[in-house]
């Protein structure tokens, strides 16, 4: 083993090494790095930037209500919309594997528009609802609107969530107890619910991101006051300074939530994996 | 005096796959019959026609001299008392040892906690597991966790006891553990259908062998004739790959 053997030549002197084509090939990739960031910061006008993105006083004046109004309305939008699809969502899931075959068609077609429609149309939708309807007005007004219009989108992608995750519960789970003589609804209810629900953590969670960012559009509804959300009062403030700091600083706080919320998705994710 | 399982003229599809071709087969009350037989022969489908768990196409399955494909019949009321035992244990793995034991004697048979959880500890103990109450199946090994399932099963009190293929799944040196606990339920004079490939416990424990192949009964009687002095050479064949694989 020790003695080489003579059909393998040394490498040619022309010829690189890997490892230092790698150390080449890195040293581009830093000098290219290097150029862009020494482009950025020549050319580009920072003042002008500061001014127009992190202008101080105009996100003082901006704070105290961006928490007050503008934070709280966007969570009661969203974890309202949350809610809608976690019961409705649950609902159609059950019905979408249901041996009742119209449940499973209207199931199916419920989420494929749901899922297939850009959400914006729904919203536009549900504010021309009042004309199609004469006389119904949403519940509970525009909170009601915008709930709306995040369940109605939200059940959809739960539903498909919540399938996942009860198809995803083995067969034997349900046989075992349906011998040991519990009804199909109680074995659902005991036995593979449960299992469901640990399984379907991770991807809800992601769902509940997906809501917040979504509650941006109650900004179609034509929303003022008391009722606005974060992308309406940074747009809102945005238009009344003539300065995209509020948009910039209603930006950050969206991050401030969506981020530890993805963070946790991934970590629960991971410990699913783990194994229980 | 009534049959423990009575199955006449029995047959299923799966589409157009005839899986069982006209079974007819009783088990009398305290009898251990074991059901051998090839790969896809149909010993789990006939296993899971006697609780129903897949519906019989054609036939009748009778139990204690109750016919369960009566369309009738309160299957889940029946179910309570066959216990079954599963190849791949399907204990429930988002609950303990104990817990496995105690739900569905609290929500089928409406035990107070307090009952179920003694009567739970009696069956655990009984099984060899009375030191695991509180371990999730995850944390414990193949063999105890199928006699977590069996103690489950016989806490509900069945008055017969149904597995299919109880040590398939398990580690060779664990499959004895398994094999004891049923040996003692079959002295207790326990009702047993018990589909298996260890040909060892069916020539010692079982007072019947059914023999399938192809979706019918070939051989049916004492251990000592089908197991023994097979009459049929598919008996023979099956039974020469099973004892004494390497000679293939
Ligand atoms: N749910 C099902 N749908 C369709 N075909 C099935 C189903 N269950 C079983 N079968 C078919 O029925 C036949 C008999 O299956 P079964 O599981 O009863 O055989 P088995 O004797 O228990 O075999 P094994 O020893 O491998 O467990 C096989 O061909 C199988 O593919
Ligand atoms: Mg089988």
């Amino acid at each position: 083993m020790t003695t080489p053997s003579p059909t393998v030549a040394e490498p040619g002197p022309a010829r690189l090494s890997p490892r230092k084509k790698q150390r080449i090939i890195r040293t581009v990739q830093y000098v290219v790095l290097a150029a862009a960031a020494i482009f950025v910061v020549f050319y580009a006008d920072w003042s002008s930037l500061a001014d127009n993105f992190a202008k101080p006083d105009v996100a003082e004046k901006a704070l105290p209500d961006l928490f007050r109004i503008a934070l709280k309305n966007t969570i009661i939008y969203t974890l309202g919309g949350f809610l809608l699809s976690f019961v409705f969502g649950l609902i159609l899931a059950l019905m979408r594997i249901s041996q009742v075959r119209p449940y499973r068609w209207i199931a199916t077609v419920y989420i494929e528009i749901f899922r297939g429609l850009p959400a914006l149309v729904v919203f536009l939708m549900i504010t021309f609802l009042p004309l199609a309807l004469p006389g119904f007005e949403v519940p509970g007004g525009t909170y009601g609107q915008g709930i709306l219009g995040l369940g109605l989108i939200g059940t959809a992608y739960q539903a498909e969530v919540f399938r996942a995750g009860l198809q995803a519960v083995p067969k034997g789970q349900t046989e075992a107890a349906r011998s040991l003589g519990m009804s199909a609804a109680r074995a659902q209810f005991t036995v593979v619910i449960p299992q469901a629900v640990r399984i379907v953590i991770p991807p809800t969670t992601n769902q509940l991101v997906a809501l917040l960012k979504d509650s941006s559009l109650v900004l179609f509804l034509g929303v003022s006051g008391e009722f606005v959300e974060l992308a309406k009062f940074g747009n809102d403030l945005a238009s009344q300074y003539s300065n995209a700091t509020p948009i910039m600083v209603a930006g950050l706080t969206y991050l401030i939530v969506t981020i530890p919320l993805g963070y946790l998705a991934t970590k629960l994710e991971r410990r699913k994996g783990a194994g229980r | 005096m009534t049959h423990a399982i009575e199955v006449r003229d029995l047959h299923k599809y799966f589409g157009d796959n005839e899986v069982l071709k006209g079974i007819d087969f009783t088990v009398e009350p305290g009898q251990v019959v074991c059901v051998i037989g090839p790969s896809g022969s149909g010993k789990s489908t006939l296993l899971r026609c006697v609780n129903l768990l897949e519906q019989p196409t054609k036939g009748q399955v009778f139990v204690h001299g109750r016919e369960l494909t009566d369309p009738d019949v309160d299957i889940d009321a029946a179910r309570r008392h066959i216990g079954m035992v599963f190849q791949q244990f399907n204990l429930f793995p988002h609950m303990t040892a104990l817990q496995n034991v105690m739900i569905a004697q609290q929500r089928v048979l409406k035990r107070s906690r307090k009952e179920a959880e003694v009567v739970a500890r009696e069956n655990l103990a009984k099984v060899g597991v009375g030191d695991k109450c509180d371990s999730y199946p995850a944390q414990l090994s193949g063999g105890q966790q199928q006699r977590v399932a069996i103690a489950r099963a016989l806490a509900m009190n069945p008055a017969l006891m149904l597995f299919d293929e109880p040590t398939s799944a398990l580690d060779p040196e664990l499959v004895g553990d398994v094999l004891t606990v049923m040996r003692k339920l079959a002295e207790e004079g326990m009702t047993m259908l018990v589909v298996t490939h260890e040909m060892g416990f069916a020539r010692e424990v079982a007072d019947r062998v059914v023999f399938m192949d192809g979706g019918v009964i070939v051989e049916d009687g004492p251990p000592s004739q089908v197991i023994g002095a097979p009459k049929h050479e598919r008996t023979r064949t099956f039974l020469r790959r099973v004892l004494h694989p390497e000679e293939r």
